[in-house]
Order: structure tokens, then sequence, then C-alpha cells
């Protein structure tokens, strides 16, 4: 094994490089804009045997995506943001034509005001899109959940696109190091994509996004909810062929000293290291404290989320994302989905930085929790 | 020139009866032949032929959004291309909205790209699919329902976007303007998009019955009449070279062309001397 | 059951859906007038006259295109 120091948008371009896709539209904004720049040295330098396609907006690459999909080739691009959000038309149309795309989406506050920081709310908006959602913890994680999100997206059970979400600067822009796999054992795990359900072939001529009238169209948005469910047994096979191959295995969720805690806090992508510290020093203290990680949003994992935390006394849910008058997004699917009580904390939107004493704070106010969402973080005299 | 028999638009699609788009469609796709993927932009063509689970469509078909055609026409391309199908022909038929407002962006984009695509905008001067609403490319003094004539207004008060010019500005190898009721003019324009290596343009005018307001009978009447008016000029750029590829004999009133739909009925004589004195000054300067 | 993205790989398959039901007017064209111009095959909207100039009544929608555009009139337009 060969480990490789670098950020994940070097990890999730390595991904790219080992995935082959045939047609990369792309477009830059902070920060992803290293993803679209390796990815455009990778195919000039010949490492990549793809149509790099430098389109004009974020709206005509997910549309370029959508189409070479639709012409039966395995595509990516990646996105932020602002470009998430021009995106939005289309991602709905991805996932309702069932075009198995891969995107990676570096997390960053939308605007306005303008903030190219860190925060969750671009991805978490896209959440009823249909789409599939990993929010991973680090370089590594992103690069072997890209490589398995082709092989769940393009499984006939499931067709569904997916959004690989890592934390902008806090995981795009530090490096840490990486062990990408081998090209032929990489190939082996994720062969070439054969669509069967649409492709445009003169040899057999089909449409694609066709016009539903009300006779129809519950059912089409139907069969993607079951498409949705069903790619909870894809994932776990998924993840566990990937294991036997790769050695490494991926969950739905990462519990973290979870088993035996009291006081459990959930929370989504790199704060989790943020927090696996502090929980490590707190049950030093002998305070029973874990984290349960969710990985994957989109299935949402409700029956291992609830096994996880329902011998806990207390329950404590962080999001980097906010719905007015409700909350973290997060946390309201917990508490809509299973019978806990958990205290709701909205942290480090717009790229605030996030300190082992904010999630001390959050341990504090979860084992005396109040009924509304607390945000944490911010400047006093704002509180 | 011989026209080819096989149909790849079938009948049973929902066109008003009359419709001047689906004949603009198959005039084209007889020229393009089997060996073609066709994308749509929403409108009137994208609804009338594919209501699910029917299509009217006998070649591989797309359809994504409103403004989006030419991105969605430039990923199969190099989709195709990729696998090495380069002699599969792509063609985008977008409505005057989709191309000249809405997806202006995504069209200028993969021109500037040099996508190997066909786009051939079918150009019923208004939003027809929402209900007959201005686009850039309604002509001044039209009466649409968001330029609606009354008592302070003559309706549409811009002159129209002239797209195959922005077009040109691209610089790609073949832009050309045509009408449905010239067929073989349109047919040659489309194998000539069609044959070279780049984006090629087609802007095709194409008169709606229910939009414009005259009879079904008088699609090509009407199309006729806006050539051999001057209102609408047949011409083509290829590799620059501006050339206007039919000249009407002797040229006729535009009001007669006007007087004879509904969209224009409202307007006084002194805006159709207007509509005229413009027509004139293009015309002289054409040569026309 | 719905396909896959509402896909449909029946292509031509609007043939279901017998368009001549619309029709007020009938066209009726004289073969003995006809000069097989082909003007009437262009400019159909819905591609119903064949190339025998036969015109197919289950889709013809009565516009009245073919007989306007006939040189030697020979298609008459009929009440139905
Ligand atoms: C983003 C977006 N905005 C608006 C619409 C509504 N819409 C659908 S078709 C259309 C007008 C189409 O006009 P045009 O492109 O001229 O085609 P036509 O219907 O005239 O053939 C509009 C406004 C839409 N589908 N998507
Ligand atoms: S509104 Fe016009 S363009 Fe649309 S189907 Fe009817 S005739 Fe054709
Ligand atoms: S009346 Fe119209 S639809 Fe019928 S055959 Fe003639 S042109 Fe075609
Ligand atoms: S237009 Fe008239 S003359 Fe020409 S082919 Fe048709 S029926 Fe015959
Ligand atoms: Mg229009």
């Amino acid at each position: 094994m060969v480990l490789k120091v670098m950020s994940s948008n070097q990890a999730i371009a390595e991904a790219v490089k080992l995935a082959k896709p045939k047609v990369i539209p792309v477009y830059p904004i902070t920060p992803q804009t290293t993803i679209s720049e390796y990815l455009a040295k990778y195919v000039a330098d010949g490492d990549i045997n793809a149509e790099y396609i430098r389109v004009e907006s974020e709206h005509s690459a997910i549309s370029a995506c959508l189409g070479a999909s639709g012409t039966g080739v395995r595509v990516f691009t990646a996105t932020s943001s602002q470009g998430l959000a021009l995106m939005h038309e289309i991602i709905f149309a991805a996932a309702g034509l069932r075009a198995p795309i891969v995107m990676a989406d570096a997390n960053r506050a939308l605007s306005a005001p303008l903030s190219i920081w860190n925060d969750q709310q671009d991805s978490i908006s896209e959440r009823d899109s249909g789409w599939m959602q990993i929010y991973a913890e680090n370089g590594q994680e992103a690069l072997d959940s890209v490589l398995m999100s082709y092989k769940v997206s393009e499984n006939k059970e499931v067709l569904l696109p997916t959004m690989v979400c890592v934390d902008g600067f806090i995981l795009t822009h530090t490096v840490d190091p990486v062990d990408v796999p081998d090209e032929e054992e990489v190939d082996k795990f994720l062969p070439d994509y054969n669509p069967e359900h649409a492709y445009l072939d003169p040899k057999r001529p089909m449409s694609i996004g066709t016009f539903t009238d009300p006779d129809y169209y519950m059912e089409a948005r139907h069969d993607m909810e079951v498409a949705m469910e069903k790619a909870k047994a894809v994932i776990s096979d998924v993840s566990q062929e990937f294991a036997d191959t790769f050695g490494r295995k991926y969950d739905f969720i990462e519990k973290y000293r979870s088993e035996d805690a009291d006081t459990i806090l959930i929370a989504m992508g790199s704060i989790c290291s943020t927090i696996k510290d502090v929980v490590d020093e707190l049950r030093e203290q002998g305070e029973k404290v874990g984290l349960v990680r969710v990985r994957v949003f989109r299935p949402f994992p409700v029956e291992e989320i609830y096994d996880a935390i329902k011998g806990a006394s207390n329950v404590g849910v962080i999001d980097k994302n906010f719905s007015f008058s409700i909350g973290g997004v997060l946390h309201n699917n917990i508490k809509s989905m299973m019978d806990v009580n958990a205290a709701g904390f909205i942290v480090g939107l717009g790229g605030r930085d996030i300190k082992p004493s904010h999630i001390k704070e959050i341990v504090e106010k979860t084992n005396n929790p109040s009924d509304k969402p607390q945000w944490i973080g911010l400047n006093k005299e704002e509180q | 020139m011989e026209l080819p028999e096989k149909e790849f638009l079938a009948p049973g699609h929902r066109a008003c009866a009359g419709c001047g788009a689906t004949i603009g469609v198959r005039l084209a796709l007889k020229m393009l032949g089997e060996n073609t993927v066709a994308v749509s932009a929403t409108g009137c063509l994208e609804v009338i032929t594919t209501p699910y689970p029917e299509t009217a469509w006998e070649i591989p078909w797309m359809h994504v959004a409103f403004e989006n055609a030419a991105a969605v026409a430039s990923g199969v391309e190099s989709a195709l291309k990729a696998q090495g199908k380069t002699d599969t022909n792509v063609v985008v038929f977008g409505g005057d909205g989709g191309t000249a407002d809405i997806g202006l962006q995504a069209l200028s984009g993969a021109m500037e790209r040099g996508h190997n695509l066909i786009y051939i905008c079918y150009d019923n001067e208004a939003y027809m699919n929402t209900g007959i609403q201005r686009s850039g490319a309604t002509p001044y003094g039209a009466s649409t329902t968001t330029s609606p004539h009354g008592k302070e207004s003559f309706g549409e008060d811009k002159p129209k976007k002239n797209m195959p010019m922005i077009m040109a500005a691209h610089g790609v190898p073949y832009v050309a303007t045509a009408s449905i009721s010239y067929p073989e003019d349109f047919m040659k324009k489309v194998k000539k998009a069609a044959e070279v290596d780049g984006p090629a343009y087609i802007h095709l005018q194409q008169p709606c019955t229910t939009g414009w307001g005259y009879s079904p009978a008088k699609t090509i009447d009407l199309g006729r009449l806006a050539v051999e008016t001057g209102s609408w000029i047949l011409y083509e750029i290829e590799e620059g070279e501006f050339k206007v590829t039919y000249r009407p004999i002797q040229r006729k009133m535009v009001s007669e062309y006007l007087n004879a739909q509904k969209r224009f009925k409202h307007l006084s004589d002194l805006e159709k001397e207007k509509i005229q004195s413009h027509v004139d000054a293009i015309c002289v300067e054409l040569k026309i | 059951m719905v396909a896959i993205g509402a896909a449909v790989k029946e292509p031509g398959s609007t043939r279901k859906n017998k368009t001549g039901s619309w029709r007020t007017f009938k066209p009726i064209l004289d073969k003995e007038t006809c000069i097989e111009c082909e003007n009437c095959v262009m400019f159909c909207p819905e591609g119903c006259i064949d190339k025998n100039y036969d015109i197919d009544y289950d889709y013809c929608k009565g516009c009245g295109i073919c007989a306007e555009e006939c040189p030697v009139k020979a298609i008459k337009m009929e009440r139905e």
C-alpha cells in the first residue's frame, strides 16, 4: 500500500481517473475549482481518456452530463454552492431521468451574504431531488465513496445519481495521507457502464425525457422512492465488496464510542473529526459520550441511526444547515423518523470555526436540552 | 431535389392542425436520415411529440429542459465522439424562446466550443406552448398575450432579435435562415449543415396558425408571404461568406403579409408604413 | 408501471392516436388531375400523404394545407 499525501479534491480527481468516465463537463467554483483543474490536467496528459467539456456554466455542466449519460457513457462533474444552486432544475431532472451520474460537491455556504466558506446548506437544499448523498469525513473516504457510488448508482435496481459531499476548504484544501487503489483492482470492482433502461442509439431509437400527464407522473416519482429504498441493500453489498477488495469498510453510519454512551452526538462530514477528539477527551474524564456519524444521508438510514442511539439518555444533533422556523435538517429528519428526544444545534454556517469548546458546550446542552434548536458559536452580542 | 420517402416523425402527434413546426422537423429529418440523434428544448414540439407512453420520434430523441438543449446536445455529441461514433448526426430543435431568450447562453457556449452539431431554431415568433407570450424573436408590432395591443400600446415595441447574426458572430462554419415554405432551400441547407465539420445553425421561420391567427390551410402561404414581402430573408453564411439564397422576383407590400394575420390586425397605417420602411432599408442593402 | 425515467422505447408510437377524428373537412385527392408535384406530400404536417398520393385518413387532421398548395387544384376539401 502506497500512501500519498493529498487534498480531498485531489483524492476525488484520482477516483475519477480510476472510474474512467467518458465525458467530464465541469465548471470551476471555489472550493471545488482544483477538481476541475486536476481533471483538465489528467485529460491533457492523457491520463484520463475522456471528453472534457469546458462548459459555460454549471447548468450546462449537469445538462451535458445528462446528455452524455443518456448516450450510455459514464460521466462525472463537480460543483459547489452557487453552482449547485444553479444546477437545481437539472438536478431533479437527472434523478427523474434515472441517470447514474456521480458528482462531487465541495460544501460551501449559499449567498447572500456571499461566502466562499464551508457549511452544508448547498447539498442539504437538494435533499429532495432523488439523488443519493454521501458526506465524507476525509480524503480517503471521498475517493472510496466516488468509486462505490458509481457501482451503486449504475445498479439496475437503483439508477439514481449520487452526490459525494466534502466540506469546503476543511477537506478540499487540506492534505491527508490517501491510499490510491490499484487501477486493475478498480477495473475489476467497477466494470464499464452498460445501460439498458435508456440510451440514445440510432439502432434502437427511444425517446428520453417525455411529457407525462397525471396518469403517470406520480408512479414515476414513486418508482424513484422504491429505487431509493432498494439502494440500501445495494449500498451494503457494494460496501462489503469494496471492503473485501480494498480493505476499507464503510457503513451508512459510523459509530464512535457510542455503544455504551449516555450522550450521543450525531453529525455529518469533517466536523466529526473534531467531535471524536472531544469524545476521547471527555471519555478520559469519565463522561460516557459517543458519536454517530451519518455518512449516507440519502437514502436515509433510519434503522441504523435508531439502533445506534436508542440506548442513550441524551442525543444531540449537529447541523451545518438550517431550515427556517424548523432548525437543522438532519435533526428534523431524525426527530420525524424515530421516537427519540434529540436536541438540535446549528453550527459552522459560512465557515464559522467550530472549536472543541463548542462541542463541549453542545454536550453540556444535550444533557440539559431546551426545546428550540440552538445556534452555537454566534458572536456574543448576537445571542 | 428528390424528396426522401422515409418519415422520421410519425403521425398521431398532438400538434394543432396545420402546424408549421412539424413540417419543418419532417423535412429536416428526411435530409438527416436514421443515423441521427435529436435533442429538443421544452416547447410546443417537445410536448406535442412525446405524450408518454407515446412518441412520434422514429430516431433517438432526448429532452431535458427549456434552456439547455444545446448543453444536452454538447454532452450527447461528446459522448458519441468518445465512443468513436462520429458519423451520427446530432440535431437540436429549439423554439425561438428556447433559443433566443432562455437558451441563448447554453447555445453560445456550445457554438463557441465547436461541437459538431446542427442547431435548428424553429421560429414561430413567440412562446406558443405556454399560450402566445412574446419572445425576443417576436416581431415589431405583433400583439401577444404579454405584449398586447391596447389604448397605450401597439403590441411588441422592439424589433426582432437578430439571432442568426448573433450565431454568425460566433464564427461557426455554417449559419443559415430558412422557411418551411421553401422546402428545397431549407433541405439543401440542412444537408450542408450536416456536412460541415463543427457547429451549424439554421434559423427556420415557421408560421403558427394558433399564435399568428390565420386559417390552418394558410401556413405555407404565410411563410411565403413573409419571404416575398422581404419580411424574412433567406440567406446563408458559409465560412463567413454571406449569400442571399432566394430573391423574390417582385417584392410584395409588407401590408399583404401583416393583414393576413390577427396578431397585426390592430396596427395603424402609420405603424405598417414604419414596418415597410424598416423592411425596405434592409432589402435595399441586400439588393432584394 | 411506468418505464424507468418515463422513456418510450416504441418509436413512432403516436400512431396509436388516430388524429383523423379531429377532422371537420376531408381532403379528397383526384389522381386524374394530379401532376405528381409532391407539394402535398412535402407540406402535410402529419406526413400522412404517401408516395402514391394516398391520404391516410386515420391521421389527416383536415388542415387543408394540401388543397391550398396543390398547383392544379387536384385536392378538394369536403365537409365530413
Ligand atoms: C425554466 C423554465 N421557464 C419557463 C418554462 C415554461 N415554458 C415552457 S415552454 C415555454 C415557451 C416555449 O417557447 P418557444 O421556445 O418559442 O417554443 P414554442 O412553444 O413556441 O414552440 C415556456 C415559457 C419552462 N418550462 N422552464
Ligand atoms: S401552437 Fe403553433 S407551433 Fe404550437 S403546435 Fe400549434 S400550430 Fe404548432
Ligand atoms: S388536410 Fe392537412 S393533414 Fe390532411 S392530408 Fe392534407 S395536409 Fe395532411
Ligand atoms: S399537390 Fe396536387 S398535384 Fe401535387 S402531388 Fe399533391 S395532389 Fe398531386
Ligand atoms: Mg416559439
